[in-house]
């Protein structure tokens, strides 16, 4: 798999990202965000960080970095992109994916291991994964709080672009498990073609044994997999 | 010179959380009237030159492209004669 990874001022999770797939052998690449070559890959991560020192809004300058053109026409051409945390944040400011990320509504910075649940097999980075399954992913951001107005959650819903959702343990989706106010629990969503993924956890930071959790391997395996059935 | 006073505040349909903190520590101080507050931001754009009516459909074009997200902020603005200092 040919893999860039976009490298803005203020990611800092750029590295994690490629470490991901360069340590399993893809042809991985770190792009800075003044380049304007994407060297054709199968998939763009917009990672996650603090692009622009989060000013103005979280993802909001980003969205005009010279690279960002060229992520736009990869999604037009019905290429795959994963923005993680802050990538979902600039993914909602591009306008690639709807809503905004808003301040948590405890106003708190959260860092800690969160269960998501996944709501849909049906995207290329959930292929074969069973749906309702729990996975513990970490979440580290204080504007997570995904709000869509209602005539636009209702099209998510009926769409099946809500990929993850906040629950517990169980896979049970209530209030308490909800870390940040998001509605519906939303934790990521896809595009309409299914193949532009944001959320707000990371899966790059649970991939090796070094840490408690490695759920977020499930995920890079499932883009594993789909690349493999589908190309 | 001509400078823009724009205000972008959340829509009236979207939470602010900072706003209800500061609500809740108001009450704790005894302004027990105080039944809401809303955090906005207040942003200055000074013009080196251009007519009233330029300014004006630049300052439009400016809040639109990137100073407000349409999806949870609207934005109001003057414009009124400054100095440059």
């Amino acid at each position: 798999m040919r893999v860039s990874v976009i490298t803005f001022p203020g990611s800092n999770c750029d590295h994690d990202a490629y470490e991901v797939f360069a340590s399993k052998g893809h042809q991985a690449e770190l792009i800075w965000h003044k380049d304007t070559d994407l060297k054709n890959p199968d998939l763009v991560v917009l990672p996650g960080g603090f692009s622009y020192g989060d000013y103005l809004r979280c993802g909001a300058l980003a969205r005009f970095s010279p690279i960002v053109s060229e992520v736009l026409k990869h999604a037009t051409r019905g290429g795959m992109i994963i923005g993680i945390c802050n990538g979902f944040q600039i993914l909602t400011e591009t306008g690639l994916l709807p809503g905004s990320l808003i301040m948590n509504i405890g106003l708190k910075f959260i860092c800690q291991n969160q269960y998501i649940r996944v709501e849909s097999s049906n995207s290329p980075y959930t292929f074969n994964i069973e749906t309702g399954t729990p996975l513990m992913i970490p979440i580290a951001h204080k504007e997570g709080n995904f709000y869509i107005d209602m005539a636009g959650l209702n099209k998510l819903q009926d769409e099946d672009r809500i990929i993850f959702r906040y629950c517990n343990a169980f896979g049970g989706i209530d209030e308490q498990s909800n870390p940040n106010g998001s509605i519906d629990n939303i934790a990521g969503i896809c595009s309409t073609n299914r193949r532009v993924l944001g959320m707000m956890p990371h899966p790059e930071r649970s991939v090796t044994e070094s840490v408690p959790g490695s759920d977020g391997a499930m995920i890079f395996a499932a883009l594993e997999e789909y690349l493999t059935a589908f190309s | 010179m001509l400078k823009a006073r724009i205000f972008v505040e959340l829509k009236p349909s979207v939470l602010d959380p900072q706003g209800k903190a500061v609500t809740n520590s108001l009450n704790t101080l005894g302004y027990n009237q105080v039944a809401d507050t809303r955090i906005s931001k207040y942003i200055e754009i000074l013009f080196s030159e251009g007519s009233e009516d330029e300014v004006n459909r630049q300052v439009e074009e400016i809040c639109n492209k990137l100073l407000a997200n349409p999806n949870t902020e609207h934005y109001h603005y003057t414009i009124e004669q400054a100095e440059y200092s």
